[in-house]
């Protein structure tokens, strides 16, 4: 995390590196070819965040891919964090793909290993996981700093990427949580963006261990957080999402809260008050938004807890 | 050992029907322990088949044999003039003994009557588990005798995804552990925590299948 020199020209590695608590939001591509999709979700995300992240075939559904996406994003004078993910690719084909993004002005990259395609709309797919997220972390910094493939050769060229990771720390075991953002830290990350915190006290037990060994000096951490539309969502999440738990006060607070639009409000309220509690963690250098299928509160959620406008 | 299980009634008779005289052929070795294959999984098989088939109003001939390991040719040998004297056969061994028949009887038609399914053990009565998928590589020295490759269904070498809760995989909870929850616990247990902390680099696969069928030649017994 040294100031003024970028090790990719990204506006998100700039911003972070000068300490200004950044604000990254998600785009899910649609189920095909239609790009309108994209550009209203842009529009909704324009000038809302720092940086966009573009998920690639989530939950292992099959989507428009994220490489064309993100290059989509970058020819309107957007930011992607282009996702990457294991599961359906090998080592040869996720080289070739980041030397494609590179080229269409990707800067920023998430390095996942990618949900398992039994929970998508081709469970009975063949999968890869040639790598995990870590060797994925790994190989992509080689191909930056060191400039040679995974098998050795040399890169033509350069791979400026600011290189990104996820982490859970609702997931188990919890003494592995900060041991595996240790590993993502060697590996070669240089930033990290939590699963979504509904559970408070663990996200801040978590960090504390994070402080604790240092680990804040060395990457930038994003926490995860994602508005709720209804009660009924927050029950299903904690219900089917494994390594996630929402607590009954917050499962309450929404069914107090009524149906509809008031439901909604209440979501982004209370995603506007997890941010302003993970801005007074130490380590915790920014927001990572995930509004599933709901690009729309981002703005107002952005916007009440005082982030707008976004720097430039 | 290798674990089967029966394949589909429906599924055997639709590749038998229209023969006249059947051969089903038991395996004594993995496939009788795992109960799929065995001398009495033969009987029970070749009595299915002949209901069934009265049903149809088709009257063959299904003779019952079993050797002690299929996938050896001095085992198979003795099924010579039985072969020889049959339409089909359907094999009651792994995919193994299934094509050692196809390799030492040219002439056969060999069916399979079972369904491969994995190098595992019983965890108790009924219930048999994987344990080795035979990567060519071994690495239980380095997780505390628990393969993650095999028992991860994303075959992680660097610790567990975001989906491992309460000790379970989130691909199938009820039936699977998190396989880094057992290696965490084991590696506890042992006093090797710090092992947690080596950086696994991708793993070399060309000595699994993906480096295309494989052959192991010791020179020292070939004669």
């Amino acid at each position: 995390m040294t100031q003024g020199v970028t090790k990719s020209g990204s506006r998100l590695e700039r911003l972070l590196d000068a300490g200004t608590f950044t604000v990254t939001a998600e785009l899910g591509p649609p189920k095909g070819t239609d790009l309108e999709v994209v550009r209203n979700k842009m529009g909704l995300l324009c000038g809302a965040c720092d940086a966009i992240n573009v998920t690639d075939n989530q939950t292992a559904i099959v989507r428009l891919s994220s490489v064309a996406v993100s290059a989509l994003l970058c020819r309107e004078g957007l930011e992607p964090v282009m996702q990457m993910t294991c599961r359906d690719r090998n080592r040869l084909a996720i080289q070739s793909d980041i030397f494609g993004a590179v080229t269409l002005g990707v800067r920023n990259l998430l390095c996942l290993t990618g949900d398992h395609q039994r929970f998508g709309n081709h469970p009975t797919a063949k999968n890869v996981f040639d790598l995990d997220s870590i060797q994925l972390i790994r190989m992509v910094r080689r191909l930056r700093d060191e400039r040679v493939t995974e098998g050795g050769d040399g890169v033509e060229g350069e791979v400026p990427v600011f290189i990104g990771g996820a982490a859970n720390p609702f997931g188990d075991p919890f003494e592995m949580r900060v041991i595996r953002l240790a590993k993502k830290v060697a590996a070669g990350a240089d930033f990290i963006q939590t699963q979504c915190i509904f559970d408070m006290p663990r996200f801040k037990e978590w960090m504390r261990r994070v402080v604790g060994q240092g680990l804040h000096e060395k990457v930038h951490i994003l926490a995860g957080v994602m508005p709720l539309k209804s009660a009924g969502a927050a029950r299903y999440i904690n219900n089917n999402v494994a390594g996630i738990s929402v607590p009954d006060a917050i499962i309450k607070r929404m069914s107090g809260a009524g149906r509809g639009q008031k439901a909604r409000d209440e979501g982004m309220r209370l995603c506007a008050e997890t941010i302003q509690e993970v801005r007074e963690i130490e380590g915790v250098h920014g927001v990572h938004i995930m509004a599933v299928e709901w690009e729309e509160a981002i703005r107002p959620i952005v916007e009440m807890v005082g982030l707008l406008p976004r720097p430039e | 050992m290798i674990v089967a299980e029966r394949k589909p009634l429906a599924e055997i008779l639709s590749n038998v029907r229209g023969a006249g005289k059947v051969l089903v052929v038991g395996c004594n070795t993995c496939v009788a322990v795992c109960m799929a294959g065995g001398e009495k999984e033969v009987a029970i098989t070749a009595t299915q088949l002949r209901l069934a088939l009265r049903k149809e109003g088709l009257e063959p001939q299904i003779t019952e044999r079993s050797v002690e390991r299929q996938c050896e040719r001095e085992f198979v040998a003795e099924l010579g003039e039985a072969i020889a004297a049959h339409d089909v056969v359907l094999s009651m061994a792994c995919g193994v003994g299934v094509q050692t028949l196809v390799e030492e009887f040219p002439d056969a038609i060999v069916y399979p009557g079972l369904n491969t399914t994995f190098m595992g053990r019983p965890e108790e009565r009924g219930v048999w588990s994987e344990r080795c998928i035979g990567c060519g590589n071994c690495v239980l020295d380095k997780f505390g005798g628990i393969c993650p490759i095999t028992r991860c269904a994303k075959g992680l070498l660097n610790g567990p995804c975001g989906g491992s809760a309460n000790g379970r995989c989130e691909v199938d909870p009820e039936n699977t552990p998190c396989a880094w929850q057992l290696i965490y616990d084991r590696l506890a247990r042992i006093g090797q925590l710090d092992r947690l902390m080596d950086l696994e680099p991708p793993k070399d696969w060309s000595t699994s299948r993906h480096g295309g069928p494989r052959k192991m030649v010791r020179k020292d017994m070939v004669l």
